[in-house]
């Protein structure tokens, strides 16, 4: 922890119930200074609820919540102030420029026309967007608009960014835009919360994790730290007869640190990945049984969080 | 999704507001259309101009005296209000809701020191000033057409103004509740028009049978067109302190309404 003291948030016991609906069951967790901590979950975990009490946009049904030691629900203007959110949909003002969203938007903290015209031109060198200053957004592509979208919750140079899905529905070449900018801000010490389903963009990002399940934490820890826990260093991946692989796999316990089948396919978790392959083709060659295809890889967070809440891909994914 | 017991919820609570937000809420909304009016004054000027003409040279040369004046100028000063009043209306229910819904744009400045109360009331005065801005360029058009006879007709932003903030109250209670687009029709159908045809703008609500000549008294356009007509045509009397208090209660009372019901909207 770089600052003594107090968590930027700090949340006990959060609930948040809609009608009989209890979305956040009573979650626990805080967030240092400086470091970039992920909220992890399929959709409808309960994520963005959890995040629009952490901005004060919805109010809490119970529990603890403060923000930079205060309490968001007696202090929401003043905390607001200081914060920066990044929204899972674009909420640009279309029919204006670039330039004049982010001042339009430096409007809502109060901050002077000079400071806000030199805050603006920044940004927009930051985000790459200089060129498109007086080009009106609704001609703008996705990815510029998510760029806008990011730096005008930068406008108020907030010690808190909030970021709620930032990359959801970006190609592969502007997300990683998106992460490079996100890498720079955490380097100049913004603190960050963002929620993904991106597993990718957890390891490559977080510090530090929750992964939420049905409102509930189901584990937390470092990225690596979560794949060395549960699933290892490598996954094999075995193709072919259900049956027959159960039995390829026996008698190899020791080298298996757990499995998991994700349609088709056996994934055997371990850290041992090229001596299990070996043996598992051995052991193949002896019973006679031919294998559709085995093919060995790094694992992921995906891994953990896939043997973790068995959810396939699919349900994680819905939604888009 | 909010039960019908909650629509007023925190009604009985002072709003958070802080005027210099509400201003920047303001703000915004003007520096939209600064770059969308050319496209919205179609809608809200040429409508009551047509009207003008169809009713007032039109229709009008076949009409007889009404309390001593000509068609047309018993009809152009009410036109002022009802332009106002439909440009307002217009601005409120399409034109919030999508910035309600569809673009998020509330969304989006909630998520800094403004607060839902800010927004909603930069929102009426927004509304306010639109409605305002339409019925003084009727009025230019009347005074073209050489029938302002009086001075006092330089008051007229006054009836104006306490009139259009009401049809904002209104039409943002409908958006708050309006599940759709299309429900706008509805307000319009049975709330608007039948306002605009019976209030007082075409003919003298005197002419009502007599079991609801009641009704436009319980209108706002019914007091803004009292008050607007004598002014235009330099006939006031003291019967227009009436009408006038009689807008700025309706607003003053109504105000709250839309705060709560829109935040209640939104925010779950």
């Amino acid at each position: 922890m770089i600052v003594q003291g107090i968590d930027v948030i700090s949340v006990e016991s959060l609930v948040k119930r809609f009608g009989d609906f209890e979305a956040v069951k009573g979650i626990d967790f805080s967030v240092t200074r400086g470091e970039c901590f992920g909220l992890l979950g399929p959709n409808g975990a309960g994520k963005t609820s959890i995040v629009k009490m952490i901005y004060g946009f919805s109010p809490i049904t119970s529990g603890k919540l403060e923000v930079f030691g205060e309490d968001i629900m007696l202090r929401a203007r003043s905390i607001k102030s200081r914060i920066g959110v990044v929204p899972q949909e674009d909420n640009l003002d279309p029919e204006l420029s670039v330039l004049d969203n982010l001042l339009v938007y430096a409007g809502y903290f109060r901050i002077e026309k000079h400071t806000a015209r030199q805050r603006a031109m920044e940004i927009m060198d930051f985000m790459d967007l200089s060129e498109k200053s007086a080009q009106v957004v609704g001609d703008l592509s996705g990815g510029m608009k998510r760029r806008l979208t990011m730096g005008r919750a930068l406008i108020n140079r907030p010690e808190l960014l909030i970021l709620d899905e930032p990359t959801t529905g970006l190609d592969p070449y502007a997300r990683h835009m998106v992460w490079q900018r996100l890498r720079r801000l955490k380097e100049a010490g913004t603190t960050m919360l963002l929620t993904t389903h991106y597993l990718e963009e957890a390891s490559q990002l977080c510090d530090r994790l929750i992964i939420i399940h049905r409102g509930e934490i189901m584990e937390q820890g470092t990225p690596v730290g979560l794949i060395d826990r549960h699933v290892g260093k490598e996954a094999l991946i075995l193709g072919g007869d259900h049956l027959l692989r159960e039995s390829l796999s026996a008698g190899l316990t020791e080298l298996i640190k757990a499995s998991h089948i994700l349609g088709d396919d056996l994934v055997l978790f371990t850290d041992h990945g090229r001596v299990l392959a070996e043996r598992v083709g051995e052991r193949a060659r002896e019973l006679g049984i031919t294998l559709d295809y085995h093919r060995l890889r790094p694992t992921n967070l995906e891994d953990v969080f896939l043997k973790l809440t068995g959810e396939t891909l699919d349900n994680i994914q819905k939604g888009f | 999704m909010a039960k019908r017991s909650n629509l007023l919820k925190g009604m009985d609570t002072f709003p958070d507001l802080s005027w210099p937000l509400v201003l920047s809420v303001f703000y915004r909304n003007l520096k939209v259309f600064g770059k969308t009016w050319k496209a919205s004054i179609m809608f809200n000027f040429v409508e009551p101009m047509l009207y003008l003409w169809a009713m007032g040279f039109g229709l009008g040369v076949y009409v007889t005296r009404i309390n001593g004046l000509s068609y047309i100028e018993f009809l152009a000063p009410a036109l002022i209000a009802s332009s106002a009043m439909f440009s307002t209306t217009y601005e409120m229910t399409y034109g919030s809701y999508t910035r309600m819904g569809f673009q998020k744009t509330f969304h989006g400045m909630v998520a800094t020191p403004v607060s839902m109360d800010d927004v909603v009331m930069g929102e009426i005065l927004y509304g306010t000033f639109k409605g305002v801005l339409y019925g003084m360029v009727f009025f230019l058009v009347v005074a073209l057409f050489g029938l302002v006879k009086s001075p006092w007709a330089l008051l007229i932003p006054v009836p104006l103004a306490l009139m259009v903030m009401i049809f904002a109250i209104l039409s943002l209670i409908w958006t708050s509740i309006a599940p759709n687009y299309d429900s706008f029709g509805y307000f319009f159908t049975l709330f608007v028009s039948p306002m605009f045809l019976f209030a007082g703008v075409f003919f003298p609500v005197e002419n009502l049978p007599p079991g609801i000549r009641f009704l436009p008294w319980l209108t706002p356009l019914y007091h803004a067109v009292e008050a607007i007509r004598p002014m235009v045509l330099g006939r006031v009397t003291w019967s227009i302190l009436a009408d006038l208090t009689w807008l700025t209660a309706f607003a003053a009372l109504t105000m709250r309404i839309p705060l709560a019901m829109v935040k209640n909207r939104l925010i779950q």
